[in-house]
């Protein structure tokens, strides 16, 4: 019987959360090895469409990182964001997927250990959710 | 410019239902502006429209193109290897470039993806307002560059209704009466005495659409 491993895209912020997920693995944190991260400047270079190709092609789950308020390297990185995975949310919603699918957090650069919490308690959710209704 | 958004995922998609194959055409001028139908737009409705249709148990194979101006005759005849393929074809232009690709490829269905709401200006980013209803004959040189044909909700041409009260429109309260802002700036700009000159009565039935669709001709441009 074959288990169902969720596929979970994670784009991190190279200021914050591309650092404690380096951290995280130096602090021996288990990280699902279903999990594929993609580095960005900024989470403010993170877009609609990226995050619509990333579903489509076979995420699960994606997971967007930014550095917490106030604290964007970029300034408003991290708030333009939020707009565009508001976005991506109704059109998720037009489209009839789980909105728990997409989520965005703050995580700072020290913070490896929140980060695999973070990661980890999506795969869990995504465990019970099930695969993606459009893999 | 012309101010447009995108029609509701389902409207679109029934739309689409009979089909298998079909071209997506956005439009880089006006739809692009409004980041509604523009080449970015086009990716991203091609992708919600594929998730659909898989979610329905369905495919959907769309070619994603994107017109430089879609009101340009010579920028549609560009599509025309990508539409020989396909069995529809979903357009997120305004109104005028839905047209001018049904024209153009007159025996394959052209759907549009987009409402063509006004001729507007951008009041602030993802703010549209209209300014302009394209009446055929321009008096702003008379109003201190303020329309009220469009901006008036009675399209009055010589100064406010009785239901203007403290510089709002009598139809809402969140509307300003462009009469009391014409009057404003013609005496911020010195211009006030232009109020005492009579406006005729708009010629509706020639100048504007009241008639019938218009045609402007340039004749020596014409080719």
């Amino acid at each position: 019987m074959t288990s169902f491993v969720p596929r979970i895209v994670a784009f991190c912020c190279d200021k914050s959360a591309y650092v404690a997920a380096d951290r995280a693995g130096r602090l021996g944190s288990s990280l699902p090895a279903s999990l594929e991260i993609i580095r960005v400047p900024c989470a403010g270079r993170v877009d609609v469409i990226h995050v619509l190709q990333a579903i489509e092609q076979g995420a699960d789950g994606v997971l967007v990182f930014a550095c917490h308020e106030d604290n964007c390297h970029s300034l408003t990185g991290n708030r333009v964001v939020q707009v565009r995975i508001d976005r991506v949310h109704r059109l998720m919603e037009e489209i009839g997927l789980e909105r728990e699918r997409l989520e965005l957090r703050h995580v700072a650069s020290t913070n490896g250990a929140k980060f695999a919490q973070i990661v980890e308690r999506k795969f869990q959710e995504l465990e019970t959710l099930g695969p993606s209704p459009v893999r | 410019m012309i101010k447009v958004e995108q029609k509701p995922l389902d409207e679109i998609l029934g739309f689409l239902e009979p089909y298998k194959k079909i071209v997506l055409v956005g439009c880089n001028a006006c739809a692009a502006v409004c980041h509604a139908g523009g080449e970015k737009e086009v990716g991203i409705l091609a992708a919600a429209i594929r998730m659909a249709r898989k979610k329905a148990g369905q495919t959907l194979d769309i070619l994603e193109c994107c017109s430089p101006r879609q009101c340009e005759p010579e920028f549609v005849e560009e599509l025309k290897e990508k539409v020989d393929d396909a069995e529809a074809i979903l357009s997120i232009a305004c109104g005028v470039g839905v047209q001018t690709v049904a024209e153009r490829f007159s025996d394959v269905p052209v759907y549009p993806g987009i409402n063509t709401m006004f001729l507007g200006e951008t009041e602030r980013m993802g703010v549209w307002v209209e300014r302009c209803q394209a009446c055929g004959h321009c008096i702003l040189h008379l109003t201190g560059g303020l329309c009220p044909i469009a901006r008036c909700a009675k399209q009055l041409l010589n100064g406010p209704c009785g239901g203007s009260q403290n510089g709002r429109c009598e139809i809402n309260r969140d509307v300003p009466c462009v009469w009391h802002e014409i009057y404003d700036r013609l005496v911020a700009i010195g211009q006030v005495q232009v109020l005492e000159q009579f406006v005729p009565a708009k010629k509706w039935g020639t100048e504007s659409r009241h008639a019938g669709p218009r045609t402007l001709t340039r004749e020596d441009l014409k080719r």
